[in-house]
């Protein structure tokens, strides 16, 4: 007995358009926050400045444009793999219009300025709890169709997709822990070293569970359909399945090498990372191997060269990451736009170009027509690699010069470049290159939208693809003399969970011990909480993004110690919610700022900062000299931190806005001695004030640490 | 590096095996997938890897061939 049904085409349509329209829009903020780097002018409004951009580039490009293409993608082949219509066409509504809403809500929230200041992560709170609702929909309605579905065994590109479901739900949850003081406001419930753990644990594994472990799906499912041939070998594809998901887990703490992150934790994420060179490869030459044969029709086909370069660069990364978690290398290219170049490999090259070839390949099919231009796709294909290499070249070498310009002595041991901004005035070139190089990038993702406007209107949509296949027998138990690897190829809530058991295991075992052994935070008594004003001056910091060029985290070098002072300790950040430790630095460090200038430098320069560093490319904040500080939250924040065990005297809310006033009174006074009448409510006083504090705790006299830091 | 995450553990009992039964854990799961690979049918190997190509393919099920 056949079957008959019909495939859910529309929904598969509606996430691949969204995507093309998402990732324009992601790629113009980053082509404007690119820009900015050039002409500071263009920082053109408090809710258009770099810091506040910068964040909605990142999140529009991972969460709406590779997003997106994971839902269109998965909804395509879950389908076919399956032999079934998605579980709920309700449900794919659902997932696909809450999805849409909650990047408006990114679009309206980020540039206001309502930012968790984690990376990645910046969507405060209500956002969160949408996002946790819409991957559950996406979770039910995925498990729906494969358990009603017709084909027994489940394909590999499932697992991949039932990994990242699973794995993505707990990072997101974990991370997203936070104390809310308003439907604007929530502070980490996380503080400091084990903020930052539990941040780079969530940052790098959504790099590997949302752009790298769905597009392996993906990929094992269009290239074999594109090349029209199978998969190189499946065996394979099963080790690459399963080695994967047990080491990614646990490669965070490679973005904090050199950190005041316990050393352990440091080790073990190199090592984790070094051992995912053999699946990644493995993973690469699967799919490269998988056109064996069918060279020729790469020449032609421009879906397949998409493909080809899509992996080629999945393997150019996989390799390159590795190597950069190791310590020597890190040293050199962390906080440099190295790692703007690297993670632009991955972003355009392989997310970008699996869903150009996966847009290419799909629409024709689903709207039964033909491509409007071949040559269209193949000018957008060389545009799009020309683009590719335009910006990552340049900053390649941006990144290792500048970082060698910030280690350079003179023979007699001073620093070369004493002066930060010498040595970013001297990589402007590169970030011109740059911008040209994500121009003809974004030129050619216009060729490919005319070209599908031009396919769709030569076709008509296929809304409901009809297909047939026999039902599923029931099978009977006892003639199955099964292993458990085929046991579980036919149970996905099984391989949910053992999924989840494999992921949480590294979870666990990396972030537990620095929660509950005390030692790895080793407390400084000489540091103490801020003061109201100083948080919430701590908090327009992290409202403005000024994490996104500068860093707070001095490493244990000789030349960052000359440049900036003490070398960061675990112990200094225990009040930190959220800890502020950045991961590039535009600008300079910024963790002993604290005392180094006067109040009226700090004014001046957050002014204009060209008028205390002539060239800066720091945008200026005006908006702060205009702005007067909400203090109406402020018993609320020290309410909040007290609940996060911050030692507040339990008296002390109460009065925190008389402390707010008092130590107002006090920079108005010394700003007036510099000749500036300052208005003591305006938010630059509050900035001035946690600017002034930052890192200075420690050198209070008596500095005693309970115990050294880790051996 | 071992020693490194056994030093601030030291204080839980036994701590020393933990790491030792997690290897062999995560070893022996490899193993056994590594064996599967080996000892798997190469119809079923046949049948899951065109399971992408076969849209029209009428057959769902991977009983037809012997394990």
């Amino acid at each position: 007995m056949i079957e008959r049904f019909q495939y859910d085409n529309r929904i598969v349509k509606n996430f691949l358009f969204v995507t093309i329209l998402w990732g324009l829009i992601g790629m113009l903020v980053g082509l404007t926050a690119a820009l900015q780097l050039v002409l500071p002018d263009w920082n053109f409004a408090s809710w258009g400045s770099f810091g506040r951009l910068r964040p909605l580039h990142t999140n529009a490009v991972i969460f709406a444009f590779v997003g997106n293409a994971i839902f269109a993608g998965s909804y395509y082949s879950l389908q076919r793999l399956l032999k079934t219509r998605m579980y709920s066409d309700v449900l794919s509504k659902i997932h696909f219009w809450g999805w849409q809403l909650i990047i408006v809500a990114a679009v309206i929230t980020l540039p206001l300025g309502m930012t968790t200041g984690k990376e990645y992560a910046e969507l405060e709170w209500p956002i969160d709890i949408v996002i946790t609702l819409i991957w559950v929909v996406f979770g039910i309605n995925m498990m729906g169709t494969i358990i009603k579905r017709r084909e027994r065994h489940l394909y590999v590109a499932i697992w991949f997709y039932i990994a990242t479901w699973v794995t993505v739900a707990m990072l997101h949850i974990v991370n997203s822990i936070e104390l809310p003081i308003s439907m604007t406001k929530s502070y980490s419930w996380y503080a400091g070293v084990q903020d930052a753990l539990v941040q780079w644990w969530y940052g790098h594994n959504a790099v590997a569970f949302f752009l790298t472990t769905p597009f392996l799906g993906l990929m094992y499912y269009f290239l074999p359909k594109a090349a029209n041939r199978p998969v190189y070998s499946y065996k394979l594809s099963v080790i690459h399945f399963w080695s994967l998901i047990f080491l990614y887990i646990w490669a965070g703490p490679h973005h904090l090498l050199y950190s005041a992150l316990p050393e352990w934790a440091q080790s073990l994420g190199v090592v984790f990372s070094i051992m995912l060179i053999a699946p990644s490869w493995g993973g690469m030459l699967n799919g490269l191997l998988t056109l064996r044969g069918a060279w020729d029709r790469v020449r032609e086909d421009p879906v397949l060269k998409f493909f080809v370069v899509a992996v080629t660069c999945y393997g150019m990364a996989t390799l390159e990451g590795p190597l950069l978690s190791l310590k020597s290398i890190n040293a050199i290219a962390h906080f440099t736009d190295w790692i703007i170049a690297h993670v632009h490999i991955g972003g355009i090259g392989w997310n970008g170009f699996m869903i150009f070839g996966m847009a290419y390949w799909l629409v024709p099919r689903m709207y039964g027509t033909k491509l409007h231009s071949v040559k269209l796709a193949n000018a957008h294909f060389w545009l799009g690699t020309l683009g590719i290499v335009l910006y990552a070249v340049p900053l390649y070498f941006a990144g290792f010069f500048q970082s060698l310009m910030w280690k350079q002595f003179t023979p007699d041991g001073f620093l070369m470049y004493p002066n930060f901004l010498d040595t970013l005035l001297e990589i402007r070139t590169a970030y011109v290159l740059r911008v040209i190089g994500g121009s003809v990038y974004i030129i050619g993702v216009l060729l490919m939208i005319y070209n599908v406007r031009k396919t769709v209107s030569s076709g008509k949509l296929i809304a409901n693809e009809d297909a047939e296949a026999p039902p599923l027998e029931k099978l009977v138990e006892a003639k199955e003399s099964g292993h458990w690897h085929r046991w579980i190829e036919r149970r996905p809530i099984q391989m949910l969970i053992l999924s989840l058991i494999v992921v949480g295991i590294g979870g666990v075992l990396e972030l537990v011990p620095t929660f509950l052994v005390k030692s790895n935070v080793p407390t400084i008594s000489s540091v103490k909480p801020y003061t109201p004003l100083e948080l919430h001056g701590r908090d327009i910091y992290v409202r403005e993004g000024c994490y996104t060029c500068h860093s707070q985290m001095v490493r244990p070098f000789r030349s960052e110690t000359e440049r900036y002072g003490e070398y960061a300790k675990a112990g200094e950040f225990v009040y930190d919610h959220p800890f502020q430790w950045g991961s590039k630095r535009t600008g300079p460090d910024l963790l002993r700022v604290g005392g180094k200038y006067p109040d009226s430098w700090h004014y001046y320069h957050m002014y204009d900062p060209t008028s205390m560093s002539p060239g800066s490319l720091m945008p200026a904040y005006p908006h702060l000299f205009e702005d007067l500080l909400d203090t109406t939250t402020t018993r609320k924040k020290i309410e909040a931190m007290r609940t996060m065990r911050v030692p507040y005297a339990a008296e002390f809310p109460a009065l925190a806005n008389a402390d707010v006033s008092a130590q107002q009174d006090k920079i108005v006074a010394a700003l007036k001695k510099d000749g500036i009448e300052a208005q003591k409510e305006m938010e630059i006083i509050a900035v001035i004030a946690y600017l002034q504090r930052v890192g200075t705790d420690i050198k209070a006299k008596a500095v005693a640490e309970t115990k050294p830091t880790n051996p | 590096m071992l020693k490194f995450i056994k030093h601030h553990m030291d204080t839980i009992a036994g701590i020393g095996l933990y790491p030792a039964i997690s290897f062999v854990l995560f070893f022996s799961f490899f193993l056994g997938m590594l064996w599967w690979l080996r000892s798997v049918s190469k119809g079923h190997i046949a049948h899951m890897t065109a399971l992408p190509l076969d849209e029209d393919n009428q057959t769902n099920d991977s009983v037809h061939h012997a394990n």
